[in-house]
C-alpha cells in the first residue's frame, strides 16, 4: 500500500475543509482499504468519516425515514421501523456480503463501492475505469459477470451493491453538502451514472461532496416485497443477478410497483416497463411474465453472459411471485 | 487396562517439548493428564492451547515482540483498548489492526487469511460488534475496545464456545478456529438482541431471542470459510451453547474395550 496521511474529522465541515485533490473519505474501509492494498486506489491523503454524526434513522419530509450516511449496514438493515416500513431494503442490505462486513460498512461507502469487474482489480490489466484510456479487457475478455444493458464502448461493468438496487425500487434521495458546506439531493436514479466515455466517474458527485443522507419516500411495499438475489453458492458472493420486487394491492389490482435489477449495467437498473405494465393490472404469473419478457427484451448481452437474459426474466417473475405470496 | 495405558502413553511420546510444557503449565499430571489428552488430539494440541488461552495464562508471549521501526510514514499516535489492557502504539498509518495486534502487540491470535475481507480468519469483536481486523486501520481504532480470542478465557476457564469447539472438534488445522470463535461468540448476542439475516422468516415482527435453525446458523457463519471444512461440528459445537443442550459431538472414543479388540485384531 502506497503511503497516506490520516486524519479523523470531528465535524463536517472539518472534513470539508480538508479537502484537497488527491484526497478520500474513509467510511467503513470494507471497499477502500481493499482497494488501497491492491494499489487500485492510490489516496494521499484518508479523512476518516466514519465518527461523524450522520449516524441516526430519523423522520423526513417526504413522509419517509432518512438514513444517516455514517450508520452502519447492519443497524440500518436492523431498525426496527426499516425493518418494518420497508422490509425490501432490509432483505436485500441482508443478502450483501458477511455480518462482519455489514457491521463495518457504511451507508454512504455502500452507494460509492466500485465496480467488482476483475479487470479492475487487476492492475496489469487495461481498465478504462481504472486507467482511463487504456481500454477495457471485459469486452473482449472474459465478461461473463457483466452487463447487458445500458453500457458503451469503454465499459461494461456492473454495479456491485445490493442496498442499491432496492433504495432504486423503492425511491430515494442521496443528500449531500459540498465544500462551500451547502447541501443538495440528488434524486437516486440520478445518482449513478452509466459510463458513457468517462466510466472513472461512478456518480454524479463533485470532487469533495461528501455524503450525509439518504432520504427514503413514504414507505411502500411493506406487505408484498422480495429481494432476489441470485449467486454461485448461497451465501457470501455478489450477485450474478438480483430483483429487488415491491408492490401495492388495492382489491385485486397493482396500484404501484417498484422494481430494479442488480448485476445487469453500470448502475441499478430500474424497470421502468415494467412497472408501468403491471399498474392496474392483477398480480397473476401471466402477467408477471409478460412484464419480464417487455423488460428483457432490450438486453444486449456479451458472449459469455448470454445467460444473464433468460435469468433475468425467470428471477423477475420470481421474485414478483415471492413477494405475491408473502401478502399477509 | 495395561495396554490402554501403553496407548496412552503412545500418545504422550508424541508431544513435543512445548507441548509437555503447556500441559505443565496448565498444571495438568497423571491421570488428569491422560483425561484430557483423551479429548484433545495431540496434534491439536499446541494449536488450540496457543490461540484459545490468554497468554498469560500460558506465560508463552511471543519471545521476541518486534522493535519498533527506525523511521514511520505518516506516524499515527493510537490508544485503544485490546481484552481489557489500554495500549499506546505509534504506528505507520498505513497498518492494519490485525498487524497491529499480531506485530505490535503480540497476539498471533487472530490470523491473516487473505487480507481482503474473504474468509474471516481476522475476525475480532470491536466494541461488542464482529469485524475484520484486516479491513481496518489500526488508527480508527482510537479509544476502541477490542476483544480478541485471547480475551475471551476468563480466570483461565475458556470460554463456553471455546469448549464447545474443542468437545465437538469444530476445527482440524485450527487456523480459522480463533476467527470462527470471535464471531460465534458475537452471533450469541446478536441472537439474542433479535437481528435478522437474510433467511429469518418475518423479520418484520421483531423479537429477541432468536432462535437459530442450522439453516441460520450457517447463514450468519458464512463470513467465516473453513479449508479443512470443519462446517458441520462448527455447528453442533454452535448449537450447544446456543441452546444451552447438550449436543451430541458426531464422534466418540473408542472405549477400552474396542481398544483391545482393535489391538488384537
Ligand atoms: C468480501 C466482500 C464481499 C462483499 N459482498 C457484497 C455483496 O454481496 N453485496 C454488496 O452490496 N456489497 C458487498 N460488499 C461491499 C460492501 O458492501 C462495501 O464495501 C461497503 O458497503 C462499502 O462501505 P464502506 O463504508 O466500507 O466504504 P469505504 O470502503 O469506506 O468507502 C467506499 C467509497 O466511498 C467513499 N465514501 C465513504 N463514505 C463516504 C461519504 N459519507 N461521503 C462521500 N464519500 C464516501 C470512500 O471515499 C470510497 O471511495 C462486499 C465487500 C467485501 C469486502
Ligand atoms: S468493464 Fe469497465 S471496469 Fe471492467 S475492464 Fe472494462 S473499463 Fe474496466
Ligand atoms: S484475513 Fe481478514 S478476512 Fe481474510
Ligand atoms: S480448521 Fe483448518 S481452516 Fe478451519
Amino acid at each position: 500500500m502506497r503511503p497516506f496521511q490520516y486524519t479523523k474529522a470531528e465535524t463536517a465541515q472539518a472534513a470539508l475543509q480538508a479537502q484537497a485533490t488527491q484526497t478520500s473519505y474513509l467510511g467503513g474501509g470494507t471497499n477502500l482499504v481493499d482497494l488501497m492494498k491492491e494499489d487500485v486506489a492510490r489516496p494521499e491523503r484518508l479523512i476518516d468519516v466514519s465518527s461523524l454524526q450522520y449516524d441516526q434513522v430519523s423522520s423526513n419530509e417526504n413522509g419517509g425515514l432518512s438514513l444517516g450516511a455514517m450508520m452502519s449496514n447492519a443497524e440500518t438493515a436492523n431498525h426496527v421501523d426499516i425493518r418494518k416500513k420497508y422490509p425490501l431494503l432490509s432483505m436485500a442490505m441482508l443478502s450483501a456480503a458477511t455480518p462482519q462486513i455489514r457491521n463495518m460498512a457504511t451507508n454512504g461507502g455502500n452507494l460509492l463501492q466500485r465496480t467488482r469487474c476483475p479487470y479492475f482489480f487487476e492492475t496489469s490489466m487495461p481498465c478504462n475505469k481504472r486507467e482511463p484510456g487504456s481500454g477495457c479487457g471485459a469486452r473482449n475478455g472474459m465478461n461473463a459477470l457483466h452487463a447487458i444493458f445500458g453500457y458503451s464502448d469503454s465499459c461494461i461493468a456492473t454495479h456491485p451493491s445490493d442496498m442499491c438496487v432496492a433504495l432504486a425500487a423503492i425511491g430515494a434521495q442521496v443528500e449531500v453538502i459540498g465544500e462551500n458546506g451547502k447541501s443538495r439531493k440528488i434524486d437516486f436514479s440520478d445518482f449513478h451514472r452509466l459510463p458513457g466515455d468517462q466510466p472513472e466517474k461512478d456518480t454524479v458527485l463533485e470532487a469533495g461532496e461528501l455524503i450525509t443522507a439518504i432520504h427514503l419516500d413514504a414507505p411502500v411495499f411493506a406487505d408484498n416485497y422480495y429481494y432476489l438475489k441470485i449467486r454461485e453458492r448461497s451465501s457470501y458472493a455478489f450477485a450474478l443477478i438480483s430483483v429487488a420486487a415491491g408492490f401495492q394491492l388495492n382489491g385485486g389490482t397493482i396500484t404501484k410497483a417498484g422494481l430494479a435489477m442488480g448485476g445487469v449495467a453500470h448502475k441499478p437498473w430500474k424497470l421502468r416497463e415494467a412497472e408501468k405494465f403491471l399498474k392496474g393490472k392483477a398480480p397473476k404469473l401471466e402477467h408477471f411474465e409478460q412484464a419480464a419478457e417487455i423488460e428483457m427484451a432490450e438486453a444486449k448481452p456479451f458472449k459469455d453472459n448470454e445467460y444473464k437474459v433468460e435469468m433475468g426474466k425467470k428471477a423477475i417473475v420470481r421474485a414478483l411471485t415471492q413477494a405475491y405470496e408473502r401478502t399477509a | 487396562m495395561k495396554e490402554f495405558d501403553h496407548w496412552d502413553e503412545q500418545e504422550h511420546a508424541d508431544l513435543t517439548e512445548d507441548e509437555k510444557q503447556i500441559l505443565d503449565d496448565l498444571g495438568l499430571q497423571g491421570s488428569t493428564r491422560r483425561k484430557f489428552l483423551k479429548q484433545v488430539s495431540a496434534a491439536s494440541l499446541s494449536l488450540w492451547a496457543a490461540s484459545t488461552f490468554s497468554s498469560t495464562l500460558l506465560a508463552h508471549p511471543m519471545k521476541e515482540t518486534p522493535t519498533k521501526p527506525a523511521f514511520l510514514q505518516n506516524e499515527v499516535a493510537v490508544s485503544f483498548s485490546v481484552n481489557g489492557e489500554t495500549h499506546q502504539l505509534n504506528l505507520d498509518s498505513r497498518t492494519s489492526l490485525l498487524d497491529a495486534l499480531r506485530e505490535h502487540l503480540g497476539l498471533t491470535g487472530s490470523k491473516k487469511g487473505c487480507d481482503h475481507g474473504q474468509c474471516g480468519a481476522c475476525t475480532v469483536m470491536i466494541n461488542g460488534k464482529r469485524k475484520l481486523s484486516c479491513l481496518t486501520l489500526a488508527a480508527t481504532c482510537e479509544s476502541h475496545e477490542v476483544t480478541t480470542i485471547e480475551g475471551l478465557a476468563k480466570n483461565g476457564n475458556m470460554h463456553p464456545m471455546q469448549q464447545a469447539f474443542l468437545k465437538h472438534d469444530g476445527f482440524q488445522c485450527g487456523y480459522c478456529t480463533p476467527g470462527q470463535i470471535c464471531s460465534s461468540v458475537a452471533l450469541l448476542k446478536e441472537a439474542e438482541e433479535g437481528e435478522a439475516s437474510y433467511v429469518t422468516e418475518d423479520f418484520r415482527k421483531i423479537s429477541s431471542n432468536l432462535e437459530l435453525s442450522e439453516e441460520e446458523i450457517r447463514e450468519r457463519m458464512s463470513g467465516n470459510i473453513c479449508r479443512c471444512g470443519a462446517y458441520n461440528n462448527i455447528v453442533q459445537a454452535f448449537r450447544e451453547v446456543h441452546s444451552g443442550k447438550e449436543e451430541m459431538p458426531s464422534w466418540e472414543f473408542a472405549t477400552e474395550e474396542q481398544m483391545k479388540k482393535a489391538k488384537n485384531a
